[in-house]
């Protein structure tokens, strides 16, 4: 077996390109799940029409990068305002139904024939990152030590990237420990008290949905930068699912709870699928063909999740006090 | 023991009852609400239908009826937690019909709920904190400011103290208040909507679930809302508590109100008992049968012993 690969894919991981762009979105998830119990399934589409909006205005338009990012952001208020005005009155319930149908509409109409010429069908989009790299400070070459380092581009990329994921996290922070925070927390625990003390829930429920789909979005440029590209079907429901896995595993409503869950989840991925592939091809498995290696990962994590939440259901930083008061 | 909590205020609430008619929507002499022609109608069930009533300033108004009468429809028609079919109604000559509940709250009136709703995974002192108006916090850019807000949050710290130590739940500050029992959760819910500042409580069954130890704490907190110069309004079912605090009393039977008048008297309206309480609901055993029940009980309780003993 090839350890130094096994070992440098997985520290690499750690801090890589899927690592920063699910903490974003999971970041993203954490506002609305963890704080204002909002059940958004949908945040793949505030991925995907920030990634088509920087795509679609760089590539096919030819405007500048700049305006790209302010398209890509304000198409991820756009849609929370849409998705929020009439679900947000309703129960929690019928949120998580519209969002996930809305993201599901939002993929087949980037992937459509219809608007091959916009969104570039099931091929996506490409060719629009140029203005992001001509931004990098760093000059070409490779940076790091022994295994342990990457070329100008990976590395200007997961700067921007964790420097986003920090800001983030600190708008968060500031956030949650501000009268503005409790207010959504209280709308998570009991909506119509909230009301009754004078409180717009309805307003504070839409704040809530478009900071988290902004911060959410911010992962669909890190993907679509990091990669050059944008296809409809990275910005699939698995994506939205990934990133709930990543909240509940952090921990819900913490503020480093999805940057850290994020970077065990793709740690344990990619540490699973070396070893396994390893194994595979060493011949220490021999039930196993390589290519059953990939969904084979996900059914160890998956098991590993169930067992994370049998024995601790409050994920890495919850609170158990507060699990132990869910059930009413 | 009556004596003894009558105050100055309470004298001037009973006052203004003194003269008025026993008729269902007497008009009062200073009214903080007054509704008019309130229907809710859920498809062919007419839950409310109110004509007309009014709630006298600085007085405890209670409004009792059978279950299902539409008292809680009723409130939450009051304040904006349901839409009515029809009917206007004014706080403080204000028109508040349509207005959303956090406008309702905000103008002054402020409710609790049947079900105590605290909010369980808050602090005592968080959920105590969110019941304070005009935060300059709670604005989404002064948010993430905290110097904008820290003196403002500091001040509605101490005012929050100062109730939870009035409420006795100052040494729960700091737990969840999802861990707090029943009762102290109707105390927290109380305390919570006099951080609001309002000039009409509506208590929604506050002694509901609450254990008698506690039920004479809540009864004081009640009568000191009026001593405070707070207008309450309250839905129970526990006639002792109708009886010994509130000031005038507000009969509603199948969504209309059937009857007004001050709490000794009510029991024994002829509509009333028709209505709700059945023909032997204030008359108590008659002697005899007093005589009879306690013989039985006596017997039964010799037979026990008698049992212990041989064994």
């Amino acid at each position: 077996m090839d350890w130094i690969t096994i070992i440098s894919t997985t520290v690499k991981a750690a801090i890589g390109v899927e690592t920063v762009l699910y903490a974003l979105a999971a970041i993203g998830i954490n506002i609305h799940f963890g704080y204002t119990g909002l059940l958004n399934f949908g945040q793949a589409a505030f991925m995907g029409v920030a990634g088509y909006g920087l795509a679609v205005t760089v590539a096919v338009m030819g405007l500048p990068f700049w305006l790209g990012i302010i398209v890509g952001l304000a198409a991820a208020v756009v849609l929370a305002i849409v998705l929020g005005i009439p679900t947000l009155r309703l129960r929690a319930d019928y949120l998580a139904i519209v969002t996930i149908a809305a993201a599901e509409i939002v993929r087949l109409i980037f992937r459509s024939v219809a608007f091959k010429d916009i969104f570039g069908g099931s091929d996506g989009q490409r060719g629009f990152s140029d203005g992001f790299y001509a931004l990098n400070p760093f000059p070409e070459g490779t940076y790091g030590i022994g295994w342990f380092s990457f070329n100008h581009r990976l590395l200007w990329v997961l700067l921007v990237g964790w420097i986003l994921v920090g800001i983030s996290c600190g708008i968060v922070y500031l956030l949650m420990k501000s009268p503005w925070g409790r207010v959504l927390k209280a709308i998570r625990e009991d909506e119509d008290a909230v009301r009754s003390l004078g409180k717009n829930v309805f307003s504070y429920k839409m704040q809530s949905l478009i900071l988290g789909g902004v911060i959410g979005c911010l992962g669909g440029f890190v993907y679509g930068l990091a990669f050059a590209s944008v296809q409809p079907d990275i910005f699939g429901t698995e994506t939205t699912f990934f990133a709930y896995t990543i909240v509940i595993l952090g921990g819900a409503a913490r503020v480093f709870g999805p940057v850290v869950g994020s970077m065990i989840f793709w740690v344990l991925l990619v540490l699973v699928n070396g070893l396994l592939s390893g194994a595979v091809e060493s011949g220490i498995i021999t039930f196993m063909s390589p290519v059953q290696v990939g969904p084979v990962r996900f059914i160890l994590v998956g098991l590993g999740l169930i067992l994370l939440l049998v024995y601790r259901p409050q994920g890495i930083f919850g609170d158990k006090r507060e699990i132990a008061i869910d059930a009413r | 023991m009556r004596a003894e909590t009558t105050t100055e205020r309470k004298a001037a609430a009973l006052a203004a009852f003194k003269d008025l008619a026993r008729d269902p929507g007497v008009p009062k002499p200073d009214p903080i609400l007054v509704v008019d022609n309130v229907v809710r109608r859920f498809g062919g069930l007419t839950a409310v239908e109110v004509e007309h009533v009014e709630i006298q300033r600085g007085s405890i108004t209670a409004l009792i009826g059978p279950n299902g009468a539409g008292k809680t429809t009723f409130f939450n028609q009051l304040t904006g937690f349901d839409t009515a079919d029809g009917g206007t109604w004014a706080f403080n000559g204000n028109r508040m019909t349509g207005v959303p509940a956090h406008r309702v709250a905000r103008a002054g009136m402020v409710r609790t709920f049947q079900l105590t709703k605290a909010l369980s995974r808050l602090t005592v002192m968080e959920n105590m904190r969110l019941g304070a108006q005009q935060q300059r916090g709670e604005n989404f850019w002064r948010a993430l400011i905290p110097s904008s807000w820290r003196g403002q949050e500091d001040a509605i710290t101490e005012q929050a103290e100062e109730l939870l130590a009035r409420f006795k739940l100052d040494t729960k500050r700091e737990d969840f208040a999802g861990s707090l029992s029943g009762g102290q959760r109707k105390l927290l819910e109380m305390a919570r909507a006099l951080m609001v500042k309002p000039e009409l409580v509506m208590l929604d069954e506050p002694m509901a679930g609450v254990n008698p130890a506690l039920t004479q704490s809540l009864l004081g907190h009640v009568k000191d809302l009026r001593e405070q110069g707070m207008t309450v309004l309250f839905v129970e079912h526990d006639m002792d508590m109708v009886r010994d605090i509130s000031d005038w009393v507000i009969v509603m039977a199948q969504g209309a109100i059937i009857a007004e008048g001050p709490p000794d008297t009510i029991m024994s309206d002829a509509r009333v008992i028709d209505a709700y309480l059945g023909a032997h609901h204030d008359a108590p055993l008659s002697d005899k049968e007093l005589e009879e029940q306690l013989h039985e009980a006596e017997e039964a309780l010799e037979a026990e012993i008698e049992e212990e003993t041989q064994k």
